[in-house]
């Protein structure tokens, strides 16, 4: 039909324009997708072995409130850099270092030693003091970090903020955790 | 004058403005839409502007660190003239318009607005409602102080259930691995250039689209909507018995707008800025996060769901809603417009609008959590431990000490996570309590290992005690049978 006669010089190098700018915006925009993409890093980049102090700040049998500078921290981090947890010094070299977002929704998790249970504000998640489920909307018990003792001090492995997506199994507790 | 005059000709001969205002403005509207229900979309407007306006106003302040965010909203609030009005302006704008754009929906949907040819309309409102959420969401982060650190923490925790890109997703939205300065700098670019940029690309053509399509005629029942039959119908509506929108449907767009700007500036005068709260500050753990108003139904949803249940709803629900609103318009674009018959559309919205009343009213006062200081901050009634034996008075101490306040009032204190004990006597025999007590279950926790048989004992002991005078005690039936077996009445 007609279409095929409007192909003009002019018409084609239209279409050679839009291609032309095609070509360049994606040339610009394709590395740039992978500075967007650059806080997504391979499993394990986040995390090192920081030290959490002298093994003698935690008494055999007690659960302690504690907290680390993370390690990829930056400037304007600020307060938002210092990240809590929970030790639990189980007996001699045995420890349990719990990180302190409730496994549910990562609401900050209290210790109650009376009861010893851990509490959750926000939905009511309860955990036993090994970390386990006791009742609540969680679905496993508390996240744990990855712990050894270093010439006199428990060092964890842990940077970046647990959640379900980090962590190797549902449903135990018990896996050791990248967070 | 004639200088005047000549200054408005010479602009108007190069912009050539006024013949498509004049259009605009003068276009003629069916009587029946110069109504007062119809003043919402003008509303929600002006109130995007104020947002505008003000959070300009804020950002010549506000500085978007992780270290100094909160010390600029404190510094607004106490240092500089007038920055608490501000920040109150802008954090009541967002309720506001939250609530008008809420408002503006439930009217369109309820007069079957949506319906051809203004389906794309309504799809473009979906789109803005979502925006307007989302504002409101990152503007809370803004907000940031201890409730906008945790909340984003429950933002994280709810993208890292996605399957497979869960982990990715997290550090994509905290812009690293944790919460923190890189955070909160991406969320001030969504809040301030990439949300309200796209909102104001939307709001100009869905407001195109109501100049062009002309506004909705007042529903009546039997007057169906036909794509083939309507714009012919309105046209001569319109045409034949219409009225200029301005001034004749304009004049109470402007009162309503007026009216709510002013009530903007009354709250916010009266009732002053939100926060912000203690400040971000992980290692405060002495926090109970709440969301604000608009988000509070979430929270209540979030805690009522079963645990199975909980990553496909929380996953998979928004989705389906949205889809929902979306495909209305193209499902029911003809047809019924009054609500006189359209029964199922009343339903819907009833029970939407009383469902969310009601999450809303229980996230306010949230029975699903532990009272964390009940234990310490509330004394047992006297009255219940006046007469009762050293053994049960122990026993109120163990009650006390084990934190079973945190869950269970008793005399209206304490929380209400687990059941009131006021009556626990009369409806758990001695053995029922034993059990409950030691095993848990039914959501509580079981506190074999950390009780000692003689705690047990004594807390029992109180629990039993824990009956309205003059009522019995709850009987095993089966151990009645066996002891009259074993000793039969005469």
């Amino acid at each position: 039909m007609s279409e095929e006669k409007k192909v003009t010089r002019r018409s084609l190098l239209m279409t050679i324009g839009i291609v032309f700018n095609g070509i360049v915006a994606a040339a610009i925009t394709v590395p740039v997708i992978s500075y967007l993409l650059s806080p997504i890093k391979k499993r394990g980049a986040y995390n090192q072995w920081i030290s959490l102090g002298s093994l003698s700040q935690f008494p055999e049998g007690q659960t302690r409130l504690v907290d680390f500078v993370n390690p990829f921290n930056r400037p304007q981090d600020g307060e938002t850099a210092r990240t809590p947890c929970w030790v639990r010094h189980v007996s001699e070299e045995k420890f349990q270092v719990f990180a302190i977002n409730c496994a549910h929704l990562g609401c900050p998790v209290r210790w109650f030693p009376q009861s010893e249970l851990f509490m959750c504000p926000c939905h009511g998640g309860v955990y036993y003091a090994d970390g386990e489920r006791a009742s609540g909307p969680p679905e496993r018990g508390l996240f744990q970090y990855d712990y050894k003792l270093v010439s006199g001090e428990l060092h964890i492995n842990a940077g970046q903020m647990p959640t379900l997506a980090n962590q190797a199994s549902l449903g135990k507790g018990k896996s050791p955790c990248l967070g | 004058m004639s200088r005047l005059k000549k200054l408005y000709n010479w602009f108007e001969m190069r912009l050539q403005l006024e013949e498509p205002v004049k259009d605009a403005i003068l276009h003629p509207v069916p009587r029946s839409t110069a109504s007062w229900w119809y003043v919402f979309g003008s509303a929600a407007m002006t109130l995007l502007m104020l947002q505008i306006v003000t959070g300009i106003l804020l950002a010549l302040i506000y500085v978007p660190s992780a270290s100094e965010a909160w010390k600029t909203l404190d510094q607004l609030n106490h240092q500089i003239y007038l920055g608490w009005f501000l920040r109150a302006m802008h954090g009541w704008g967002s309720n506001f318009m939250v609530a008008v754009v809420l408002i503006h929906m439930a009217q369109v949907f309820i007069f079957g607005a949506y319906k051809f040819p203004r389906e794309l309309t309504w799809i473009l409102g979906v789109f803005l409602l979502l925006m307007t959420l989302g504002m409101a969401f990152t503007g809370q982060v803004l907000r940031f102080d201890q409730d906008a650190y945790w909340g984003l923490g429950i933002g994280a925790s709810i993208a890292s259930r996605v399957p497979l890109i869960g982990g990715p997703l997290v550090h994509l939205m905290l812009g690293g691995p944790i919460i923190g300065g890189a955070t909160l700098s991406r969320f001030f670019a969504l809040h301030v250039f990439v949300i309200p940029g796209s909102m104001l690309l939307f709001v100009a053509l869905h407001v195109w689209m109501v100049l062009k399509l002309g506004i909705n005629d007042w529903p009546m029942p039997g007057r169906i909507v036909r794509r083939s039959t309507y714009m012919q119908e309105y046209h001569e509506l319109a045409h034949k018995d219409g009225v200029p929108f301005v001034p004749d449907a304009f004049w109470k767009d402007l009162f309503f707008s007026g009216a709510i700007l002013a009530a903007v500036a009354v709250c916010a005068f009266v009732f002053g800025p939100y926060g912000p709260g203690g400040q971000p500050d992980p290692t405060i753990i002495q926090t109970a996060p709440k969301p604000d108003f608009f988000f509070l139904w979430i929270y209540a949803v979030l805690s009522y769901l079963p645990p199975s249940l909980e990553t496909p709803f929380v996953l998979i629900v928004p989705i389906i809603g949205i889809c929902l609103l979306l495909a209305l318009p193209l499902v029911a674009g003809e047809g019924e417009k009054s609500w006189h018959r359209r029964p199922v559309a009343v339903l819907v919205l009833v029970m939407v609008a009383v469902s969310w009343a009601v999450f809303t009213h229980l996230a306010t006062f949230t029975p699903w959590s532990p009272v964390m200081d009940a234990w310490s901050g509330y004394p047992l009634p006297t009255k219940l431990v006046h007469s009762a034996t050293p053994l049960e008075r122990q026993g109120a101490v163990v009650f006390q000490a084990k934190q079973c306040r945190n869950c269970h009032s008793i005399g209206g204190t304490g929380g209400q996570r687990g059941p009131a004990l006021d009556t626990v006597a009369t409806r758990l025999t001695e053995d029922q309590l034993i059990r409950q007590v030691i095993q848990g279950g039914g959501n509580m926790p079981a506190y074999g290992k950390n009780l000692s048989p003689p705690e047990v004992t004594a807390l029992v002991r109180f629990l039993e005690t824990l009956k309205p005078a003059g009522q019995p005690a709850a009987t095993d039936a089966s151990r009645r049978q066996q002891a009259q077996e074993v000793a039969p009445q005469p």
